[in-house]
C-alpha cells in the first residue's frame, strides 16, 4: 500500500469513526425526533446541517468543472443554487415551521383540504428525491474506487451501510448532528486546496479574491484577462464572455432559485429549528455555509482552467515543442486516464498533445470511425467530417499541422479531483479531497432518503392507509421505509438507468413547477382553493414533464424524442433544464383562473392561512 | 384593519422590496446588464461577471439577514411574537 493510500484510509476511516459515534449518541425516541429532529436544532447548527443535506456530489465535485469549462454561463448554477435560499426564508420556510407539522405533502394535503393534492404532493417528492439520490451513490461509489481503489460496488455497499446506521437509527436527529460533522469536512476538503491553488498562481491566499488578483509570474497581469487570451488563442471563446442566449440563461437561473426553495428535502430542514424567527436566521446560517463553497467554486473552476491548459500547452502556440510530449506528460494524467475521466489521442502523430477548439473535428473523425466499424450511417458521417474538416483549414491551428483536438475525453469532475496532484499539493490534502467527496455524496443522499421515508410512513402509512396506527408504530414504519429507499437507492446506484445525468434537470424542473407555486400560492393567496391548486400541480408537473420528454424521450427512451435536443429546437430556445420556470408560471396561471373559478375554500382553511402568517402561538400549532 | 392584517401588510412591503435588489443584483446586474457592467472593472473582475459569479451571492446572505432583522422588530412591533 501506498503513502498515499494509507493516508486517505486514515482519513476517511476517521470520518466514518465519527458518523458512528454521532449515530450512537442520536438514536431518535419518538416519531417527533425522527421526521423534524424534536424541533429542537439550534438555528446555526440547522444552517451547517442544510449546508451539507444542500451540497451534494454535484456541488462538490462537478460544479467546478461545469464553471472551468462554461466560464460565465455557468453563474446560471451559482445565483441559482444560491438565490433559491432568499425564497426559501422569505417566501416558505417560516410559516411552514410555524404550521409546525412534519412533512411538505402534509401541509399541501390540510392546507387545500384534499388527499388528491397529498398524494400528488407524495408522488413529486419522491420522483424528485429518487431521482436526485441515484447520483448521489453513484458519487460514493465513485470516490471510494478512485481514491481507496475500492470496487464500485463495494464501495457503495459501505456507503449504504453507513447511512443505513445512522438514518435508520437516528431519523432526523441522526441525520442533522452528522450533516454537522459533514458539512465540517466538506468545507474543509474543498477550501484547502483552494487556498493552496490561489497561493500558487496569485500570491492570494484567499480564493475569491485570487480571482480578481494579477499572476503571481510577475508580469502584473490579472489572472481573469490572462485565461480569457489563453482561451481565444486556442479557438474557444472567452472565459467572462456569455456564450448561450440570454433568455436561456435568464430562465435556468430562475428555474433553479425555484426549484431549490421548492425540494422537500431542503424544506424539511426548517421544520426543525425551535421557533419561527429561527426558521429566517437558519435560512441565512444555511446560505452563509453554502456561500463558503459557492464563491470558492468560480476560483477552482477557473484556476484548475489555467493549469489545465499550462500541462499541455507548455509553450508558445504553433511552436514545434510549444505542447507537453506524450511521454513527459505528468504523472496524475496517467492516474485519471485509468478511471476513464481523462483521454487523449494523438490525431497528427506528433508523440504530442494539442488540446484546443477544433470546431469538432475530433469529433466527426470519431464519429466516422465509429459509423464505419459500426456499419452506420457512413455517407452522413462522412459528409459532416469533410466540412468539420474544410472549416478546420482554415484555420490558424491547420498551419501549425494540427489535426484535430487530442484531449478526445476532459471530465469536469477532473477540476476538483485532480486538482490536489495537478498542484502538486500533499498527499494529506488529497486524501482530504477524498473524504470530503464521500461526505457531500452521504448527507444530501440521507436527507433525500429521509424525505422519502417520511413520506411513506407518515402521508401515505399514517395519513391514508392506516390512520390509527400509534407513534411507536408509527417509528418502526418510518425505520422500514428508510430501509426499503435505502435499498432501492442501492439498487439504482449499481444499474444506473441510462438517463442519469439527465435525470437532475428532472427533479428542478419538477420542484420549481409543482412544489413551489402550491406552498407559496397555500401561504400568500388566501382565495386559493384545492380545485385551483390541483389544477396548478398538475398543470406545472404535466407541462414540464412533457417539453423534457420532447427532447430526451418519453421516460427518457431516447428513440421516442419527438426532436433532437439542440438549441435549434427548443421552443424560443429555451433548454430543458430550463423549462421549470415557465411551468411554474403555468401553474400560477391555470391556478388563479381555475380557483376563482370554483368556491372559495372553507372558513376554518382561511383561518389557517391567518393563523400560519403570524409567529405567534407557532408551538400549539399542532392542535390544529 | 386589524392589527393582524397591518403585520402582515408591514411583512409583504419587505418582501417585495428584498425581493427588488435579489432581482436587481442577480437577474439585473448578473444577466440582463452584464454586458454594460463588464465594461467596469472590479480588480480583475469584470463587474457584471462579478456580480454573476460572486457579488450577488454576498448580497444574497445580507438580505437575509436583513429580512430576518426587520422582521424580528415587526413582530415586536405588531406584539405577534412567538411565547
Amino acid at each position: 500500500m501506498t503513502n498515499l493510500m494509507l493516508t486517505t484510509y486514515i482519513v476517511v476511516g476517521g470520518t466514518f469513526a465519527l458518523y458512528f459515534y454521532i449515530a450512537i449518541k442520536t438514536r431518535a425516541k419518538n416519531t417527533g425526533e425522527f421526521y423534524v429532529a424534536g424541533k429542537g436544532v439550534h438555528p446555526v447548527l440547522n444552517g451547517m446541517a442544510t449546508g451539507a443535506d444542500w451540497m451534494s456530489a454535484a456541488s462538490f465535485i462537478s460544479m467546478a468543472g461545469m464553471l472551468a469549462m462554461g466560464g460565465y454561463d455557468a453563474s446560471a448554477y451559482l445565483m441559482g443554487w444560491t438565490g433559491g435560499y432568499c425564497l426559501l426564508a422569505m417566501l416558505l420556510a417560516p410559516y411552514l415551521r410555524k404550521y409546525g407539522k412534519f412533512t411538505v405533502p402534509e401541509f399541501i394535503g390540510d392546507r387545500f383540504y384534499s388527499q388528491t393534492a397529498r398524494l400528488v404532493a407524495v408522488l413529486c417528492l419522491i420522483v424528485a428525491s429518487l431521482t436526485y439520490v441515484i447520483g448521489q451513490m453513484k458519487g460514493i461509489g465513485v470516490a471510494f474506487s478512485r481514491f481507496l481503489e475500492i470496487p464500485f460496488q463495494t464501495g457503495l455497499f459501505i456507503g449504504m451501510g453507513i447511512v443505513f446506521f445512522y438514518a435508520v437509527l437516528g431519523g432526523m436527529k441522526g441525520v442533522t448532528y452528522t450533516q454537522i460533522a459533514q458539512y465540517v469536512v466538506l468545507i474543509f476538503a474543498y477550501t484547502v486546496p483552494a487556498i493552496f491553488i490561489s497561493l500558487q498562481l496569485t500570491g492570494n491566499p484567499i480564493p475569491q479574491l485570487g480571482l480578481g488578483s494579477t499572476m503571481s509570474d510577475g508580469n502584473g497581469v490579472y489572472l481573469l484577462d490572462k485565461l480569457d487570451q489563453i482561451v481565444v488563442d486556442l479557438g474557444f471563446s472567452a472565459y467572462t464572455a456569455q456564450k448561450g442566449s440570454t433568455l436561456n440563461i435568464f430562465l435556468l437561473t430562475m428555474s433553479l432559485m425555484i426549484g431549490t426553495a421548492g425540494l422537500p428535502h431542503v424544506i424539511a430542514r426548517f421544520f426543525t429549528v425551535p421557533k419561527v424567527k429561527d426558521a429566517r436566521s437558519s435560512a441565512g446560517w444555511a446560505l452563509v455555509f453554502i456561500a463558503l463553497l459557492y464563491t470558492t467554486a468560480p476560483a477552482v473552476g477557473a484556476m484548475a482552467r489555467i493549469n489545465l491548459t499550462n500541462t499541455v500547452q507548455t509553450g508558445e502556440i504553433g511552436a514545434a515543442e510549444g505542447n507537453v510530449a506524450i511521454d513527459e506528460r505528468p504523472q496524475w494524467m496517467l492516474n485519471w486516464e485509468k478511471t476513464g475521466l481523462l483521454a487523449f489521442a494523438d490525431q497528427n502523430g506528433d508523440g504530442r498533445i494539442q488540446y484546443y477548439n477544433d470546431g469538432g473535428l475530433t469529433d466527426a473523425r470519431i464519429a466516422l470511425a465509429g459509423a464505419q466499424a459500426a456499419g452506420g450511417d457512413v455517407a452522413a458521417a462522412q459528409a459532416r467530417f469533410d466540412a468539420a474538416e474544410l472549416k478546420h483549414a482554415g484555420t490558424k491551428f491547420a498551419g501549425f499541422g494540427w489535426q484535430g483536438n487530442e484531449m478526445t475525453k476532459v471530465d469536469n469532475d477532473i477540476m476538483v479531483l485532480a486538482n490536489p496532484e495537478i498542484a502538486k499539493l500533499p498527499n494529506w490534502v488529497i486524501a482530504l479531497v477524498a473524504a470530503g467527496g464521500i461526505a457531500a455524496a452521504l448527507s444530501t443522499a440521507a436527507g433525500l432518503l429521509l424525505a422519502i421515508s417520511s413520506a411513506i410512513s407518515h402521508d401515505l402509512v399514517k395519513g391514508m392507509i392506516a390512520k390509527t396506527i400509534d407513534d411507536k408504530t408509527e417509528l418502526l414504519w418510518g425505520r422500514i421505509s428508510m430501509i426499503g429507499a435505502i435499498i432501492v437507492a442501492g439498487y439504482l446506484g449499481l444499474n444506473p438507468p441510462g438517463f442519469a445525468a439527465q435525470v437532475v434537470a428532472l427533479a428542478f424542473g419538477l420542484a420549481a413547477s409543482s412544489i413551489f407555486p402550491a406552498l407559496m400560492m397555500g401561504i400568500f393567496v388566501k382565495r386559493m382553493n384545492n380545485v385551483g391548486a390541483i389544477c396548478g400541480m398538475l398543470t406545472g408537473l404535466g407541462s414540464t414533464l412533457l417539453y423534457i420528454f420532447w427532447y430526451k424521450g418519453f421516460f427518457f427512451i431516447a428513440s421516442t424524442a419527438m426532436a433532437p435536443d439542440t438549441p435549434e429546437n427548443w421552443l424560443f430556445g429555451i433548454s430543458t433544464g430550463s423549462f421549470g420556470a415557465v411551468g411554474a408560471l403555468l401553474n400560477f396561471i391555470v391556478a388563479f383562473v381555475a380557483s376563482s373559478l370554483s368556491k372559495a375554500p372553507p372558513e376554518h382553511i382561511q383561518l389557517l392561512v391567518e393563523d400560519i402568517r403570524v409567529p405567534m402561538g407557532a408551538g400549539a400549532a399542532q392542535s390544529h | 384593519m386589524n392589527n393582524a392584517q397591518k403585520y402582515w401588510q408591514a411583512n409583504i412591503r419587505l418582501v417585495i422590496g428584498c425581493l427588488i435588489v435579489w432581482f436587481f443584483v442577480s437577474f439585473g446586474c448578473g444577466i440582463l446588464f452584464v454586458d454594460q457592467l463588464n465594461a467596469f472593472r472590479l480588480g480583475g473582475y469584470p463587474l457584471g461577471f462579478w456580480f454573476a459569479q460572486q457579488g450577488s451571492i454576498y448580497v444574497f446572505v445580507a438580505l437575509i439577514f436583513i429580512y430576518a432583522w426587520r422582521m424580528n422588530q415587526l413582530d415586536r412591533k405588531f406584539n405577534v411574537e412567538e411565547a
